[in-house]
């Protein structure tokens, strides 16, 4: 082995043996660090794996969605506009859309209908979501009752309940028939709520966009990009304001680092000033400080990061969750995808290992140049 | 600007980085001034205990510096999905006239970081600081560079606006464009692999006559630098073709992405260490005629000219290998 990485080795060595001959200290400092990895670590793989999931949940939505606007609202929009549209060359495919919202003041949740174009649904099922089937304690065969817009109830029967593998996008969903849900809004044929429409080649998505807000000037398109670019700035921001918010925690912890740094005790002290007076010279005690720092950091972020990670995968970051993912009666109950992202990793050291470096320089080589002499005497 | 930790994160560094270098600077300024080594006053000996911790403190700051150029280029990456047009780095550098400037100037930062602890190094081998003078005086040079840095890159956050919409890698490194990007971009790709095989050529040639003859630090140094130009032309007017298989793609930044299997990383990680280290062996070698160096000039010369051949033989191979392995046939349209 070259001399250089001996010389590290035993550096090392002694250093181990010197943090382990001062355990109390030491662990009170470990614990603040690690307290600090895991909050902000937390954070960032919660927010991340949000916004992993809103992408994937996003991949499945049609490219652009248009809508019609009345006096700057949304409005329903008439078939013709549906044929007007097959004129615009690259879109693949385009199909008039049926939903709408229905408030249900026994669970008082917000519900959505929709009429699937993928399944068929008989006159007087439905198929609902897991979310809604928790709440109204449903399951298949139960009959469930609503008030349509004419004040009279209709009875639907729960034909399915779908997969907790969609939880997320399905929960508050109601899947009916066409003629029921024309019926139960009052909704004329003819109309539609939004149009769907498939563009194969991504680069002309916004070509036609233009294109269609110039055949049809009383809509307005919505891109799939662009909801995907709003979801990633809005995690991204929530997870800068509570950083900015961190940043008091970070810096108490860098003045508790400099604190630990800066107050030797007597026998430390009379340590550095054997080592010194054996021959270290000021650039050994410096790099055995190093090595101290090191070891004690890396055993921080990797304890820290890795308690994060239990937490924000394995109990659905129960700390955070209220301030980063928003709430609601009917909130979809969804497991994370775990990942680890190598630019998380790489700010999350910057935000916890530098400052300490930085919070112990000073200290350090203070420390470095004690003269053996004036601790020893 | 976009409240994102990456941001933050790159931010503070920076701040701090010009923080502690500026404090270095002050120190510098004050030691230029009162430095004598023949003098046993009470002055020199706190300046000399101060120069560990000045010292510390630089090679801290350098090494910051480096983790956050790529934090800068990996984030500039990542954020491409926040830009309407951007679909790699260069899209999001492009977003307002900070980007290119940031990333120039944290290079620039990055060498001139890697000879000054090249020359600490050697320094610290002296017993009687030969090169303190040098080092310090380098350092007011430097501060400028990382003061301009820091200023370039909070003005680039600063201005980002999602709703800008920009240009990417198509546009910019084009030949019909004007501007550098397209200069380099426009370079025939014959005479691009014909310059990256003659500098490599001159670099390893020097390289070798170092570990030899044990002189020629100086000129092996030069050599590294307008190898290092040339090879960064080279990959964005030829190399990046051959790895797109795509004979108008230009950009420097696609191939870190996954989908070209990480090459980038294999080109740029060698070819800027062995860079670093080639400036570091220059830096150091015309210093073998101060006696108490006399003895490790020509043993750390030799040593940082092993690890920069490593590195430029890395890089040049995996050069050819990305153009061999790639599907991509020109020939009679640029050979």
């Amino acid at each position: 082995m070259p001399t250089w990485l001996l010389r590290q080795k035993y550096l090392i060595d002694f250093t181990l043996s010197s943090l382990l001959r001062r355990r109390a200290k030491n662990l009170g400092l470990l614990l603040v660090y690690t307290l600090i990895v895991f909050v902000l670590g937390s954070v960032m793989l919660f927010t991340h794996a949000l916004r992993q999931e809103a992408a994937a949940v996003l991949e499945g939505a049609p490219e652009i969605v248009l809508q019609r606007l009345v006096a700057g609202r949304h409005d329903l929009l008439p078939a013709s506009h549906l044929e007007r549209i097959g004129s615009v060359r690259g879109v693949q495919k385009k199909e008039g859309r049926l939903w709408g919202y229905f408030y249900d003041p026994a669970t008082r949740a917000n519900y959505t209908l929709m009429v699937p174009h993928d399944r068929t649904i008989a006159g007087g099922e439905v198929v609902i979501g897991a979310g809604i089937a928790r709440t109204r304690g449903l399951a298949r065969g139960d009959f469930y009752t609503l008030r349509g817009q004419d004040g009279q109830p209709q009875t639907l029967r729960v034909a399915d309940v779908l997969g907790s593998g969609s939880e997320l996008v399905s929960s508050d969903l109601m899947l009916v028939s066409e003629d029921f849900f024309r019926r139960f809004f009052g909704i004329a044929p003819g109309l539609y709520t939004d149009v769907a429409l498939t563009v194969r080649n991504p680069n002309e998505v916004r070509k036609i966009a233009e294109k269609l807000t110039l055949l049809l000037p009383d809509t307005r398109p919505i891109l799939r990009e662009e909801i995907l670019r709003t979801y990633d700035a809005v995690f991204a921001w929530r997870e800068g304001i509570v950083y900015v918010l961190l940043v008091g925690a970070v810096l108490a912890f860098v003045v508790f680092a400099w604190d630990k740094a800066s107050g030797l005790s007597a026998e430390e002290r009379r340590e550095i000033g054997i080592l010194k007076a054996i021959g270290w010279e000021t650039g050994d005690v410096i790099r055995m400080k190093f090595w101290e720092g090191a070891l004690v950091s890396l055993t921080a972020f990797l304890v820290g990061y890795l308690a994060a990670y239990v937490h924000v995968y394995y109990s659905d970051a129960a700390l955070f969750e209220p301030v980063l993912k928003g709430w609601a009666v009917l909130y979809p109950r969804f497991q994370l995808l775990p990942t680890i992202d190598g630019l998380q990793v790489a700010t999350l050291f910057f935000f916890t290992v530098f400052p300490y470096t930085v919070a112990t320089i000073v200290p350090i080589w203070r420390a470095a140049i004690t003269d053996p002499d004036a601790v020893m005497r | 600007m976009l409240l994102n930790p990456a941001i933050l994160a790159l931010l503070g560094v920076s701040a701090i980085v010009t923080l502690l270098v500026g404090a270095a600077t002050a120190f510098g300024l004050h030691l230029l001034r009162e430095w004598d080594i023949a003098s046993g006053s009470e002055l020199q000996l706190r300046l000399e205990r101060r120069t560990y911790l000045i010292a510390t403190l630089v090679a801290f700051s350098f090494v910051a510096e480096l983790v956050s150029l790529l934090l800068f280029v990996y984030n500039a990456e990542a954020m491409h999905t926040q830009f309407v047009g951007a679909m790699c780095a260069t899209g999001v550098l492009n977003v307002n006239p900070w980007g290119w400037p940031t990333l120039f100037l944290k290079i620039a930062v990055f060498f001139t970081g890697a000879v000054w602890l090249a020359l600490n190094h050697l320094d610290n081998q002296g017993h009687d600081y030969p090169l303190v003078r040098v080092k310090y005086g380098l350092l007011l040079a430097l501060f400028p560079l990382v003061l301009a840095a820091g200023a370039a890159q909070a003005l680039f956050f600063l201005g980002l606006r999602p709703d800008v919409i920009t240009s990417c890698c198509g546009a910019l490194f084009s030949p019909e464009s004007a501007g550098v990007a397209a200069e380099v971009a426009g370079l025939a790709p014959a005479r691009a692999a014909l310059a990256l095989a003659a500098s490599g050529a001159l670099v390893l040639g020097a390289g070798s006559w170092v570990l030899l003859r044990g002189s020629g630090g100086g000129p092996f140094g030069a050599a590294g630098l307008l190898a290092f130009v040339v090879a960064i032309a080279a990959v964005v007017s030829l190399v990046a073709l051959y790895v797109y298989e795509h004979p108008h793609h230009h950009c420097p930044f696609c191939v870190l992405k996954p989908g070209h299997d990480h090459v980038g990383y294999w080109l740029y990680v060698p070819l800027f260490a062995a860079t670093a280290l080639a400036l570091g062996a220059g830096a150091v070698a015309p210093w073998r005629r101060v006696p108490s160096l006399a003895h490790a000039v020509p043993g750390e010369v030799r040593r940082r000219t092993r690890l920069a051949v490593i590195g430029y033989a890395l890089f040049y191979a995996v050069a050819t290998y990305a153009i061999l392995r790639s599907n991509l046939t020109m020939t009679d349209v640029w050979w």
